[in-house]
């Protein structure tokens, strides 16, 4: 594969990254750079890795049984798999949000509350009205939600309750945020308001985002990959990815000739 | 990068729409090609009846244009292609608004060869010119082919021609002033046919930004404003990166 070295700063740095489930490779050695404040999106049909990828980044594969991984996932410089690492506090760095909006069956205030109490990151009760509130406007659900916060958050429709698990990924201050198919459960309207928070956050944090919708990807990132059988067969620019491909199996992938 | 193709979608439909725009845009060149022909031969014959026809002709190229233009609209909105679909797309709506002017340049030939048919005309000026169509006529049946073939190399032979193509324009103006200043009676004739012979040279030009959108399309480079030199360059340094990947 030819390098694409990415244009801005590097937030998260992958090397010969390789993923066993049990006897099968997921993952062949890919390495990819991360770049800051941007978003980045991973595409490849299904069974390429690119989920398994996201994983690594905040090390959720850990808790898949009989996982074998090895090579480094630097964060800031500092390998994620390195034996000291809390990854409860990586997480909270690192977070993430799913394919299926999935809030915590508890009021739309104690979803966003429910981490940082953990934590213990905020201890008043006025601050973390704050937090609440700062984090479900930069969730662009403040001024739909500001009159209800004690209604329960499975209450809201789907595309409001993925910008809630948005807002509580954000309320514990990460720095990156993975979404795996964010919007694959949404209309059209949502999936737009989405993508238009990506695009805001994207001042604040560095977004990973793996998405079977390529149109999506086209609009949202600034970086894309190209998956396939485990390794990483195109990674560039998403202008040059949608118009002009270095290789043949992307091209294929992207203009419906897969397969 | 690789050989763009056209077919080997899995939507066959998809495959299906794609080869009906390229047929169109084929179809369409070979019509201007003979607009291109019919005009030049009632200009250098005299046959009034012929240039008429050219005229009445360019009503089918027009519409040609909308409808290729129509069938581009629809695909976008509905396949919103990507890569070298995407490509192949904007070079063909890039491609029939060329085409278009080359019937319009055609139909003005067929316009002035109309006003000129009782004219006594110069044999060795319009032996010229008759040389000068048939090398425009050339340049476009080949920007057509590479089109056909996806042949960035054949593209830049286009650029290439319109050069030598220029030089032969300056050559019949010269030629044209010459006679006029022998006999200043031919001013108002010779005026006609310069204004005949300019839309050939324009002709030229167009054919060569045909060549530039089929290097686009096959290549993903953008080769227009940059030289024929660079073209050159570029092209084989693409083309070149391809066959190592193939």
């Amino acid at each position: 594969m030819e390098r694409t070295w990415v244009k801005h700063s590097t937030k998260m740095s992958v090397r010969d990254l390789s993923v066993w489930y049990g006897e099968k490779q997921a993952l062949h050695g890919v390495s990819m750079d991360v770049a800051e404040n941007e978003v980045t999106a991973l595409i490849g049909p299904s069974g390429c890795g690119k989920s398994t990828f996201l994983r690594c980044l905040n090390r959720m594969n850990d808790l898949v049984q009989g996982v074998r991984i090895e090579g480094e996932v630097d964060f800031d410089g500092e390998n994620v798999y390195a034996p000291h690492v809390d990854v409860v506090e990586l997480r909270s760095h690192i977070g993430m949000v799913f394919q299926k909006p999935n809030p915590f069956p508890k009021s739309i205030y104690d979803n966003i509350a429910y981490a940082p109490k953990i934590l213990g990151k905020v201890r008043r009760r006025t601050e973390m009205d704050d937090l609440v509130e700062g984090s479900l406007k930069r969730a662009g659900l403040w001024e739909e939600v500001k009159d209800r916060l004690q209604m329960p958050g499975l209450a809201l429709s789907g595309g409001q309750q993925q910008r809630l698990c948005i807002a509580r990924a954000i309320a514990v201050s990460p720095s990156v945020l993975l979404m795996d198919e964010p919007c694959s459960a949404l209309d059209p309207v949502a999936t737009a308001t989405v993508e238009q928070l990506i695009d805001e956050l994207k001042e604040n944090y560095t977004i990973v985002i793996v998405t079977h919708n390529l149109q999506q990807a086209a609009r949202v990132a600034g970086y894309t990959a190209f998956f396939h059988l485990g390794n990483i067969v195109e990674f560039s620019d998403t202008d040059s990815m949608f118009t002009h491909p270095r290789e043949k199996r992307t091209e294929d992938y992207i203009t419906g000739r897969y397969g | 990068m690789e050989k763009v193709g056209l077919e080997r979608h899995t939507s066959k439909q998809f495959d299906a729409d794609l080869e009906d725009v390229r047929e169109l845009v084929l179809a369409m060149g070979g019509l201007v090609e003979q607009q291109i022909a019919d005009a030049v031969r009632s200009l250098i014959t005299g046959e009034g009846g012929l240039g008429e026809e050219v005229v009445r002709g360019d009503r089918e190229v027009n519409r040609m244009e909308l409808e290729i233009d129509e069938q581009c609209t629809r695909i976008l909105a509905r396949r919103a292609p990507q890569a070298g679909d995407l490509r192949l797309i904007i070079a063909v709506a890039k491609t029939i608004t060329d085409l278009e002017r080359i019937g319009d340049e055609a139909e003005k030939i067929g316009r002035m060869a109309t006003q000129l048919a009782s004219y006594d005309r110069p044999k060795s000026a319009f032996r010229q010119i008759e040389m000068l169509g048939r090398h425009v006529r050339e340049m476009l049946r080949d920007a057509l082919d590479a089109f056909a073939r996806l042949d960035s190399e054949a593209a830049v032979r286009v650029s290439q021609a319109d050069a030598e193509v220029d030089r032969e324009y300056e050559g019949v103006v010269r030629q044209c002033i010459t006679y006029m200043m022998e006999d200043p009676r031919t001013i108002r004739h010779m005026l006609d046919v310069l204004w005949a012979v300019k839309a050939l040279e324009r002709i030229g030009d167009h054919a060569t930004n045909i060549g530039e959108y089929v290097v686009y399309f096959v290549e993903g480079k953008d080769v227009r404003h940059i030289g024929l030199e660079a073209m050159e360059k570029e092209v084989a340094n693409s083309s070149r990166r391809r066959k190592q990947s193939e």
